[in-house]
């Protein structure tokens, strides 16, 4: 079981200055001739999250990468906590957090020293009790000093979300956060994407779990052929209906208001 | 300790001990060496005075071909699981990642070079004590030249798939100052001649250091998103 809530080791987030911190408006991406995203145009206020659905190839994490900076659009325009990302994305990166495909672990270094290298490079203090901590909420206290290339996906996953914790953004991208993470990790996973909302921040989850997708969003989005065939919040949906929305738009050619 | 240079040191960390613990670059190197010491010896036979002609070109062709080794990994460990993009993310001046790499890219060629020397001494019955001082200045001196433009190019063709060839054929024609330099003015110091002969080569060794790290430091932040 989660031996330590997810609030003991994050530091405090401080007060929104700008209650969107995402605004994204007719974002596109071209990969050659190949379009990835047309005309993507989303914004998301403090203390709200979205989930993304779709199948692969649809363009989930290429907004995600666009939304963490790390990917210029071809065109469109994209403001994080107040700020232009496009113009100026080292003003907005710290206010970012990213769990992509990759979980940034450096398989040599153990499992407190990839937190210790990630929290200085943060600027982040890199005390060891708060990186025990970190590990503790994660239940990887007790191989702390373990190296990560003996860690099964899940305990690395479990690593990447430990980084998280001890970050200060305000912005959450996670790209199938739930893959690779037990029945308790979903939960735990689940409960700090859900504090983390409580406290301000704004998530974007690309999951292809429709369950755990609802359970921590306020709002859920279908990409198919890189546009954003419905934006709905969650409240107005459920289960039964989403799956049947998301055949029609995403498997299908249909399109729904 | 400052931002800057906390991130900066957190990479050299970062780097030499995973070094320490994987032994990859290390390893290779010392025996990499090895075999191109046997190659020399046995090309060059035992005439002395072609040993002590050819030394200061062998030493640094030496050095060369293992920062070619070493240089190219360096941002490789990077790409897995990603890394490169929690560094693009990491926020501050990315110049502080560049000089970590460096710096770690120093130190393992500092190692290398030793062992180098010592083989050299060992293989061809050289004694360096007397020249010592001029040559570690020198060596210390092509090193961060050498290491300051194969970090960068290092870096530019890590995100590309035919890095393995484009990485010799970029850092060769820029090292060509600072090697120019490096075996001139070791074979001014080799030759037991005061260092003062070899001043201009040390200057244009310093100038090159210079520029090199200038043009790192500036650019690499455009390196690293690009």
């Amino acid at each position: 079981m989660i031996a330590t809530g997810p609030d003991a080791v994050r530091e405090h987030t401080p007060p929104p200055a700008s209650d969107l911190v995402v605004e994204a408006a007719h974002l596109r991406k071209t990969y050659g001739p190949t379009p990835a995203l047309e005309d993507v145009s989303l914004s998301l206020g403090s203390g709200t999250g979205l989930t993304l659905l779709g199948p692969n190839g649809t363009g989930k994490t290429t907004l995600l990468r666009i939304l963490g900076t790390l990917l210029r659009p071809t065109s469109g325009s994209l403001r994080i906590a107040g700020r232009d990302a496009l113009k100026e994305p080292s003003a907005v990166r710290g206010a970012i957090d990213m769990v992509g495909h990759g979980t940034w672990i450096y398989e040599d270094l153990t499992a407190i020293e990839n937190l210790r290298f990630w929290s200085a490079m943060g600027g982040h203090d890199a005390t060891r009790p708060r990186l025990l901590g970190a590990l503790e909420s994660v239940e990887l206290d007790t191989v702390a000093e373990r190296r990560a290339r003996t860690f099964s996906a899940g305990m690395k996953r479990r690593l990447a979300l430990a980084r998280v914790l001890l970050g200060r953004g305000r912005l959450l991208l996670l790209d199938e956060p739930f893959t690779g993470l037990d029945r308790a990790g979903r939960k735990w996973l689940g409960e700090f994407l859900m504090s983390f909302k409580a406290r301000g921040g704004a998530l974007v989850v690309a999951t292809h779990s429709f369950d755990a997708g609802l359970g921590v969003a306020d709002r859920v989005a279908i990409l198919a052929g890189g546009r954003i065939a419905l934006d709905r919040p969650t409240a107005a949906l459920g289960h039964d209906e989403l799956r049947r929305l998301y055949d029609d738009l995403a498997l299908g050619s249909g399109s729904a208001s | 300790m400052s931002g800057y240079v906390r991130r900066a040191w957190s990479v050299v960390w970062k780097d030499l001990l995973s070094e320490r613990r994987s032994k990859e670059s290390v390893n290779t190197l010392v025996f990499f060496s090895l075999l191109l010491l046997f190659v020399f010896q046995f090309s060059l036979g035992p005439d002395r005075a072609r040993v002590e002609t050819a030394l200061p070109g062998l030493l640094w062709l030496g050095f060369l071909l293992a920062g070619l080794l070493a240089f190219g990994r360096t941002f490789l460990v990077e790409r897995e699981n990603d890394c490169w993009e929690g560094l693009i993310l990491a926020p501050g001046d990315k110049s502080a990642i560049y000089l970590g790499k460096l710096v770690g890219n120093v130190l393992l060629m500092a190692v290398v070079e030793a062992v180098l020397v010592l083989l050299f001494a060992l293989f061809f019955s050289l004694d360096f004590t007397s020249v010592l001082p001029g040559l570690v200045l020198v060596l210390a001196l092509g090193t961060l030249g050498l290491a300051a433009v194969g970090t960068l190019f290092g870096a530019i063709t890590a995100q590309l798939r035919a890095r393995e060839l484009l990485f010799p054929v970029l850092l060769l024609p820029a090292a060509v100052p600072v090697l120019l330099a490096s075996v001139s003015a070791t074979q001014t110091v080799l030759l037991g001649e005061p260092l003062a002969q070899a001043a201009p080569w040390l200057k244009l060794l310093g100038a090159a250091d210079l520029v090199y790290l200038v043009v790192g430091v500036l650019t690499f932040e455009f390196v690293l998103e690009a």
